[in-house]
């Protein structure tokens, strides 16, 4: 097979996040493709029932659980997330935290809202003032 | 008689404006007192000639009508509802952080008191952090925001009500020059009556207090509230 350009594929193993229903904005794990619409997916350590799913509405991420048998069932897959820790490397990655902060920053209120704005005007003038005194050097 | 000659079918050559200044009806608007009429007796005694008619009659003054309405006619029903006060939005409660959306102080965020009997909503700035003073505002026009302030300090005078914010009635002035200009000048502003400035200042106290407790409070009530580009006030949590 040739080499392909493209990183991520529909597999078998590979961490999806879901971007619409009851469970969107939680991962799951591809255990078994249906046809070209859709999957079976499974996330039993991220409250994601064991359901066909369009792939449509699901996002592939770069992760993907390695070996995991086709067709495993809940507790397998299970098994597999914990022992590649696919959880935590999903929150530690970019795309999570940015997707965690841009639900912190909606879930705020107007007084929250006010204090990060006091907050960045305070951090543009610490820089402000680093820069000039360091350019000034 | 027509004195916007028609330029075309409902198009006269002046405007409203015009044809009232050329009608010079302005220049009779002067107010003048009726005489007073005299009120005139219900009856009159009259003599009457012939011996068998008892010499004097009374005579009502205004003969009454010969006919009178065959049906009855039906009168409206009077209601009798009378407008209650509204009820209060869960979201507000005395301490809450309101931000006001109309009137001389729109964009203001203020501190909520009490709602009064009128169903309007007793804020105030205070006036020393945003200049806004003990205030009626009406609760339409108004953001809950999810932030409080501590008045539990705070005493509430029983005379905060409406009758406190309600203008004194003055007798109209004759002209709308007289009341706005003195001497040919704009006339000098009336200061704020003394007591009320006390009762801002004694209210505000046991505030200030509280708020001071929160750091960036003060400051909050102090900036103004507006929507920036993209933000969307239903999409927005308060």
């Amino acid at each position: 097979m040739a080499d392909s350009n493209f990183k991520r594929f529909v597999e078998v193993g590979r961490v999806v996040l879901l971007k619409s229903g009851p469970s969107a904005g939680n991962i799951a794990v591809i255990t078994e493709i249906i046809d070209h619409n859709r999957a079976i997916i499974d996330g039993p350590t991220t409250s994601v029932p064991r359901q066909s799913y369009p792939y449509k509405h699901l996002t592939l991420t770069p992760l993907r659980v390695a070996k995991l048998p086709r067709g495993a069932r809940s507790g397998a897959v299970k098994k597999f997330i914990e022992k590649e820790s696919i959880v935590e490397r999903w929150n530690q990655s970019a795309w999570a935290k940015k997707r965690a902060a841009i639900s912190k920053r909606r879930s705020l209120n107007d007084f929250g809202r006010f204090q990060i704005l006091v907050a960045k005007k305070q951090r543009r003038d610490l820089v402000r003032k680093i820069v000039a005194k360091e350019s000034k050097a | 008689m027509a004195r916007s000659k028609e330029l075309v079918p409902g198009i006269g050559r002046l405007s409203r404006s015009q044809v009232f200044a050329k009608r010079g009806l302005f220049k009779g608007q002067k107010k003048s007192t009726a005489p007073a009429s005299e009120a005139k007796p219900e009856t009159i005694e009259k003599t009457i000639g012939g011996e068998k008619n008892g010499g004097k009659r009374l005579i009502p003054t205004v003969k009454a009508p010969r006919f009178y309405p065959a049906e009855d006619v039906s009168k409206p029903k009077k209601s009798r509802k009378s407008p209650k006060a509204p009820s209060l939005r869960p979201s507000i409660t005395p301490g809450t952080i309101l931000i006001l959306l109309a009137g001389r102080y729109r964009g203001k965020r203020v501190v909520f008191l009490k709602q009064l009997t009128s169903g309007l909503l007793l804020v105030t700035g205070p006036y020393k952090v945003n200049g806004v003073p003990l205030r009626r505002v009406n609760q339409a026009y108004v953001i809950a925001t999810s932030t409080m302030v501590d008045i539990s300090e705070l005493k509430l005078d029983a005379k905060f009500d409406d009758s406190y914010f309600a203008k004194p009635s003055t007798k109209s002035s004759s002209s709308a020059e007289e009341e706005f200009f003195e001497d040919g000048k704009p006339k000098a502003k009336q200061p704020i009556a003394e007591s009320k400035a006390a009762d801002q200042k004694a209210v505000d106290s046991a505030l200030l207090a509280s708020i001071k407790k929160t750091e960036n409070l003060s400051k909050y009530l102090k900036a103004s509230w507006g929507l920036s580009k993209g933000q969307f006030a239903h999409q927005l949590v308060f």
